[in-house]
């Protein structure tokens, strides 16, 4: 059957036709609809983790246990899950273990833009790169053939563009492939000095293996053409190469660790001038320059954002597009109106604390006119950074210091940070945005919702009880909504010695939409207080005073509780 | 069908439905179809592009400078945004919608005035739509996607028969009706002269 799909949908797809069993994941944009679109396959298991670690060492557990498996990440999610990824390489796969990471250059939806290629390297890890959705699919479907042929956990990379994109995909069955039966072997599966010694020389045995291999997949694909120009590509780069130089010789690595380099050399011979497009590092650049192929690359290309057709005309044939400059008004992304978050960065915009927030909707809070953050580094990142400004400014700068994250980001590894504080006599005050979801990739469960990525009923973790567990010396429940008892609360928690938790709960406004009616306004006096709410249903007129758009508006009532002079009005039932 | 067809507006405007409708178009009539999407933080209230491109062979997924055939804008200061990348000639079919950006509602800028005027200056034709107008005629302020597509299939000269079929490939089953009357009435829609 021929089917529009989206990469995401296809390297679920390859999964399921290749008779995957288990999958675990942790959402991540660009990555999430992998796990959400396998779920919708009855026969095989497929659950949220907490996070990617976790993911991976399910994946292992499943593989050694005789099972197809994968795990999905996004680019970061890879540093979360390398710790089991390096020892896997060495136990190497009982069933066929596939490792589906999505990069994401021109940062999307994320905090950097690095290259899990490099991983492949270091790990000693084949990667294969899909152009397409059909290639998504097809080459998901390979990785677990290879994953089993060469006893490795195999990488599929996709990136943004392929991710989010949907062309056509032919689908087949789905292939019956028992499960492996489970011998033990502390050789293999123990990794202790005295057996991973012995693996260690099994992973370098295997590299080369593969490495001499590679040059005989047909998945290395070479396009001769006109021969003044070879380009070395891979993944959806190829499509914006053949469609800026659709003369010039094609080099197109399906799988891009190891590089084929054999392959690459027949083609460097072919061509008076080899030219390497790859984007974010110059990672197939440095290996053919490292065995002596002379090439260029990075000397013509950014090692920043996207590429696109219109970059490799301009740098290859210089060709520019004329663009005009017009000054107009950026739209930034913005928290939605109703968004529980709003009320809590107003409130600490207010008190001028310092605040160092994490990953979520909640990152918008840096954004004008809340603008109330000081740091966002990484998942979880947000507790050891407060503990950190602590440690090193002493106790009157956790006096006005918070962390904020976000439920499913405090399950994913906030946790951990807020032992840490506690165990190590910390005074910081932590307020976890409990919204009951996780937001930014658009809803998905976690261990705290109470349903799975199958949405079967599951147990509830009490956030609240297990803040408690830990040790902290205070924690308080509030609604996100409630901007007094916020306010009143975080003045108290700072002031008070020893880890503070407040959990401020409301659900995502785009969750449950039964909304209240609209807000209105009567008799504006101008002062601008709700402005600084940064409500998108809020506008302000020409002549300074507030109009409440009723088409966004959904009737939280934050800003008639900052108006001053009671001209805002809540939406009567 | 061959075009190259660029869909702009702001974060939850349901573009991507949108785009799928028309990639379902393309999956009717055999014509191969790319389609990139945004997915993540820049939905949120953001300017989000998707990029529809059908035609016998597509190769790369997005639509590059200078390359579209269509913007379809669901809101007019979006439309202004990426006019970079319509072909000379090309056209704008305009939800003369205005959402105002942040910067705008907290009086940091102002929300550009004349849109149509300087669309007009700008694309080969320019069709403008009241669509959160007909959405509201309807009763349902989410079909103003739906509307658009309607207002786009009559541009591109797709018989209303084929969309129509896309739609219903498409959404979910409950809501067909209610988009098909918006699909009717974008179809239908004469612009006031």
């Amino acid at each position: 059957m021929r089917k529009l799909m989206l990469g995401n949908e296809a390297v679920a797809r390859g999964a399921y036709e290749a008779g995957v069993r288990v999958v675990s994941a942790y959402p991540g944009t660009p990555s999430t609809e992998v796990s959400e679109c396998i779920a919708g396959y009855d026969e095989v298991y497929a659950e949220w983790a907490p996070n990617e670690k976790v993911a991976l060492e399910v994946a292992v557990g499943a593989s050694i246990a005789g099972a197809r498996c994968m795990a999905c990440m996004k680019h970061v999610g890879v540093n979360v899950a390398a710790d089991p990824m390096f020892t896997a390489a060495y136990t190497g796969v009982n069933g066929g273990l596939v490792i589906l990471a999505a990069d994401d250059p021109g940062m999307h939806s994320s905090q950097n833009e690095q290259d899990t290629r490099f991983y492949a390297r270091s790990a000693h890890l084949p990667l294969l790169e899909p152009a397409d959705s059909q290639e998504a699919k097809d080459f998901t479907k390979m990785a677990f053939e290879l994953s089993e042929k060469y006893d490795t956990p195999v990488i599929v990379r996709t990136t943004t563009r392929l991710a989010h994109s949907q062309s056509f995909v032919e689908t087949a069955d789905r292939e019956d492939v028992p499960l492996r039966d489970y011998v033990k072997d502390v050789t293999k599966y123990t990794m202790m000095p005295s057996s991973a010694i012995g693996r260690h020389i099994v992973v370098e045995a295997r590299e080369k293996r593969l490495a001499a291999d590679v040059d005989g997949f047909d998945i290395v694909r070479e396009e001769m053409r006109d021969d003044s120009l070879g380009v070395v590509c891979s993944g959806v780069v190829y499509q914006y190469v053949r469609e800026a130089l659709p003369e010039a010789s094609v080099l197109k690595l399906g799988i891009v660790y190891p590089v084929a380099l054999g392959k690459v050399r027949e083609f460097a011979g072919k061509v008076k001038r080899l030219v390497v497009v790859e984007e974010l590092e110059p990672f197939i650049e440095d290996t053919l320059k490292a065995e002596g192929i002379a090439c260029e690359g990075k000397n013509i290309f950014s090692l920043q954002g996207e590429f696109s057709t219109a970059i490799i005309k301009e740098k290859l044939l210089g060709v520019k597009v004329e663009t005009e400059k017009k000054d107009l008004p950026v739209r930034p992304p913005v928290m939605c109106a109703g968004c529980p978050h709003r009320g809590v960065f107003y409130i600490l915009n207010k008190l001028k604390l310092t605040v160092s927030a994490d990953i979520g909707c909640y990152t918008l809070g840096a954004q004008p006119p809340l603008a109330a953050v000081d740091t966002v580094v990484c998942m979880g990142a947000s507790v050891g950074i407060a503990h950190g400004f602590e440690k090193a400014r002493g106790r009157e700068q956790s006096q006005k210091t918070v962390a904020v994250i976000g439920d499913s980001t405090f399950i994913h590894s906030g946790i951990t940070g807020l032992i840490n504080a506690v165990y190590n006599k910390s005074n910081i005050t932590l307020i976890i945005l409990d919204n009951s979801t996780t937001g930014m990739t658009g809803h998905q469960q976690h261990p705290a919702t109470g349903l799975t990525l199958k949405q079967e009923p599951a147990k509830i973790l009490d956030i609240v009880a297990l803040c408690k567990t830990v040790g902290c010396d205070s924690v308080r429940v509030t609604d996100s909504y409630d901007l007094a008892d916020l306010e009143k609360i975080i003045r108290e928690e700072t002031a008070r010695d020893g880890v503070s938790v407040i959990v401020a709960k409301r659900p995502c406004a785009l969750l449950d939409r039964n909304y209240p009616p609209a807000c209105t306004v009567e008799d504006c006096r101008r002062c601008g207080m709700c402005f600084r709410l940064g409500c998108p249903a809020i506008e302000k007129q020409a002549d300074g005073s507030a109009k409440i758009n009723p088409a966004l508006c959904v009737g939280c009532g934050l800003c008639a509780k900052v108006c001053r002079f009671g001209a805002i009005k809540e939406g009567r039932k | 069908m061959k075009s190259n067809i660029l869909i702009v507006g702001v974060g939850g405007q349901g573009t991507l439905l949108a785009s799928r409708i028309l990639g379902a178009l393309a999956e009717g009539e055999g014509s191969d179809c790319k389609l990139s999407e945004v997915h993540g933080m820049s939905q949120r209230g953001g300017s989000v592009v998707t990029h529809v491109k059908i035609a016998p062979e597509v190769t790369s997924p997005i639509v590059g400078l200078g390359d579209a055939d269509i913007i379809l804008a669901f809101e007019e200061l979006e439309a202004l945004r990426y006019t970079d990348f319509l072909k000379k000639g090309g056209t704008v079919v305009v939800n003369t919608q205005q959402i105002l950006p942040m910067p705008v509602i907290t009086g940091a800028r102002k929300y550009p005035e004349n849109i149509i005027g300087e669309l007009k200056a700008r694309a080969g034709k320019v069709i403008a739509v009241d669509a959160a107008a007909v959405a509201e005629e309807i009763g349902n302020l989410k079909t103003v996607n739906v509307v658009m597509i309607g207002a786009l299939a009559r541009s591109l000269g797709v018989p209303f028969e084929a969309i129509d079929a896309a739609l219903k490939a498409t959404v979910k089953p409950k809501l067909y009706e209610v988009n098909r009357v918006a699909l009717e009435r974008g179809y239908a829609y004469e612009e006031e002269k």
